[in-house]
């Protein structure tokens, strides 16, 4: 068998070319990365707390979807549904404790903790059947999911409420921050923190053996098989480990718009999550940034494109909707044919054109 | 007994579409070794097309024909401008394109359409006539058996005994050795992502009259179905794709019958599920099937 044309490879450089410890190194850019935000949270008005939030939510998905699909070469469809998942739980956990009478800094994070372990229930199952298919049976698969799971949400209309939806009852920011704190600061306090623990855990867990055996599972599965590798077993971890960020992703973007219902949670949710990674580069956390970026980014760019043109109500509402998603079909099949590396591929090619001007000598 | 027959024939009605649908997907899974995922909104723009014909001259015929080459040109021009570039050295590749394509033929239609539901109408009545007090079938039941069964045996002859099908099965089978032999391998390819699109059309034109009308997503859970009866009959085999197709709507007849219509897009799941983790090669797969 020829070996497989890598998507985009970032272990295909030598790793060990940066010393020191990766915990380390990476609690330092985590730290850096929080440190940022706050000051962020603090000079920018409070939509674009929220916006930044949003996009710290989407960031959660679409780092654990590029784990899977870039890592480890398993495509899914089925993360709309997985987000779903999370959204429910901590909307079903928040109204529990709201109903009890219970407060607590401690009840979110508890919620958040029942989203990712529901969220690993389903993912492993999805990921024991998905660890024996391949190419376009997995994509049918997830694809199933995918339409299938918003659909129970009106099939149990008892639990879920249906299209209606659930309401996430969540509690105001501690009153030790004062008592004009803005919302949307503590949203994007809550989502940042979130998301970055989850991005250190992604990005230790790449640069670990776990994270060698996800890509030599993607680039051989005989050759990794030869070298001792439980194939199935690697595959599996793979999709619930994906299936955890993805549920936190979902859990997260449900409390900060406090409600759920399957209309968020569409197959186009989980081909947009799709398209983000592929743009952004393929098996790239830094991808996953700038996809989840894209995500907020484009539709609210359109929108303020069809605002600048006089139309008709009727139109700008058709163009509105869909705008953006005929952009990102577009630039999906662009990117796909043109620069399989996505916006970080391009970037990194960018910079290692730079360096090369100025050869670097290592002693 | 009474309800029985009815949603036998139901079901048998629907398979029969689920059955070209699926044979479109077998068409070119068999052609270029790519499933289809944008084959539903690929359908649905040609009915849309069909739409604006129909309620511009009035005429239901004009307007299924139309569909029918529109589906034909559609799925040309996607392998041209758009399939013929990718790279399929990664099977993952093929398929990300598809979904773009979804996104982009589901907008451009939500756009010039709208994401009201259109009616779409039926040629014939949907009452069913009865036999000896037993409702059994409805005239545009009839309809739809006559048309894929015409479809179905058209695609078989062709494929087994014209000269064109001959050379579609060898460039699909032994591309290097067909273009030494002289057979225009592209064009055949072409031909039979135009030909799988044409049959999508067909499809998609015989079942949105039982559904709940045109939309720009109206196809996502038929195409989910069509998929599954594809996989239940082996991606490799046509007869296998007829036969899942019948298959999966009987069964989708039976569950929304006796069960409750909710219930219907979970049945496909654990059908889809059950075939892939039991028998993945489908129920028709020859010996030493490709690996799942």
């Amino acid at each position: 068998m020829p070996p497989k044309q890598q998507l985009d490879d970032p272990g295909g450089r030598p790793v060990d070319r940066r010393r020191g410890s990766t915990l380390l190194r990476h609690l330092a850019v985590v730290l850096a990365a929080g440190l940022l935000l706050v000051a962020v949270s603090y000079a920018v008005e409070p939509f674009r707390n929220f916006q930044l939030a949003t996009v710290a939510a989407y960031l959660c998905a679409t780092a654990g979807l590029t784990v899977l699909t870039g890592l480890n070469g398993q495509l899914s469809l089925g993360h709309g549904a997985l987000m779903a998942t999370g959204a429910y739980t901590v909307a079903l956990c928040q109204t529990a404790f709201a109903d009890r009478g219970m407060t607590g800094g401690w009840l979110l994070p508890l919620s958040l903790g029942a989203a990712i372990v529901s969220t690993v229930a389903v993912g492993a199952v999805v990921g024991v059947a998905a660890a024996r298919l391949r190419g376009p049976y997995l994509a049918g698969v997830t694809l199933a999911v995918a339409v299938v799971v918003p659909a129970l949400a009106v099939t149990f209309d008892g639990v879920f409420n249906g299209e209606q939806g659930l309401s996430v009852p969540v509690e105001p920011p501690p009153l030790s921050l004062g008592a004009y704190f803005p919302y949307e600061r503590w949203q994007l306090w809550v989502t940042g923190a979130a998301t970055l623990l989850a991005l250190l855990l992604l990005a230790n867990l790449i640069r670990s053996r776990y994270g060698r055996t996800f890509r030599a599972v993607r680039d051989d599965e005989v050759a990794a098989r030869l070298a001792g590798i439980h194939v199935a077993r690697t595959q599996v971890l793979a999709f619930v480990v994906s299936a955890a960020t993805a549920g936190l992703g979902g859990a997260l973007l449900a409390v900060l718009a406090q409600s759920v219902s399957p209309g968020a949670f569409s197959l186009t949710l989980s081909l947009f999550l799709l398209m983000a990674v592929v743009i952004g580069g393929l098996g790239r956390l830094t991808g996953a940034l700038w996809g989840a970026v894209l995500l907020v980014a484009l539709p609210d760019l359109t929108h303020s494109v069809t605002e600048m043109l006089t139309l008709s109500p009727a139109v700008a509402q058709r163009l509105e909707g869909n705008l953006p998603l005929a952009i990102f079909g577009l630039t999906l099949i662009v990117v796909m044919i043109a620069a399989p590396g996505g916006v970080q591929g391009l970037l990194s090619r960018l910079g290692r054109a730079l360096l090369a001007r100025r050869p670097i000598r290592r002693s | 007994m009474d309800r029985f027959v009815f949603l036998t024939v139901d079901g048998l009605s629907r398979g029969a579409v689920y059955a070209a649908f699926a044979l479109a997907l077998v068409l070119i899974w068999r052609a270029a070794r790519v499933v289809n995922f944008a084959q539903g909104a690929m359908a649905v723009a040609a009915a849309y097309v069909a739409y604006t014909v129909s309620t511009a001259t009035g005429s239901y015929w004009l307007g299924f024909v139309v569909a029918i080459v529109a589906g034909l040109l559609l799925g040309a021009l996607v392998d041209r401008v758009v399939m013929r570039h990718v790279d399929h050295a990664s099977p993952l590749n093929p398929v990300i394109v598809a979904l773009g394509l979804v996104l982009l033929i589901q907008a451009v239609l939500g756009m010039v359409y709208g994401s009201e539901f259109r009616p779409a109408e039926a040629p014939f009545s949907r009452s069913a006539l009865t036999v000896g007090g037993v409702a059994v079938l409805s005239p545009y039941d009839l309809f739809v058996f006559a048309t894929i069964g015409v479809v179905v045996s058209g695609l078989a002859w062709m494929f087994a005994r014209t000269p064109v099908g001959l050379r579609m099965r060898a460039a699909a089978f032994a591309p290097e050795v067909s273009r030494l032999l002289g057979v225009n391998v592209g064009g055949m390819l072409t031909l039979g992502w135009a030909l799988a699109s044409g049959v999508g059309a067909l499809a998609a034109m015989l079942v949105l009259p039982t559904e709940l009308g045109l939309h720009p997503h109206a196809m996502d859970l038929v195409f989910v179905s069509a998929f599954t009866a594809a996989v239940v009959g082996g991606l490799d085999s046509p007869p296998g794709a007829v036969v899942g197709g019948l298959v999966v709507g009987l069964l989708l007849s039976y569950v929304s019958g006796y069960a409750g219509s909710d219930l219907t897009p979970l049945a496909v799941l654990v059908l889809l599920l059950a075939v892939l983790l039991v028998r993945p090669g489908g129920l028709f797969a020859p010996v030493a099937a490709r690996r799942v």
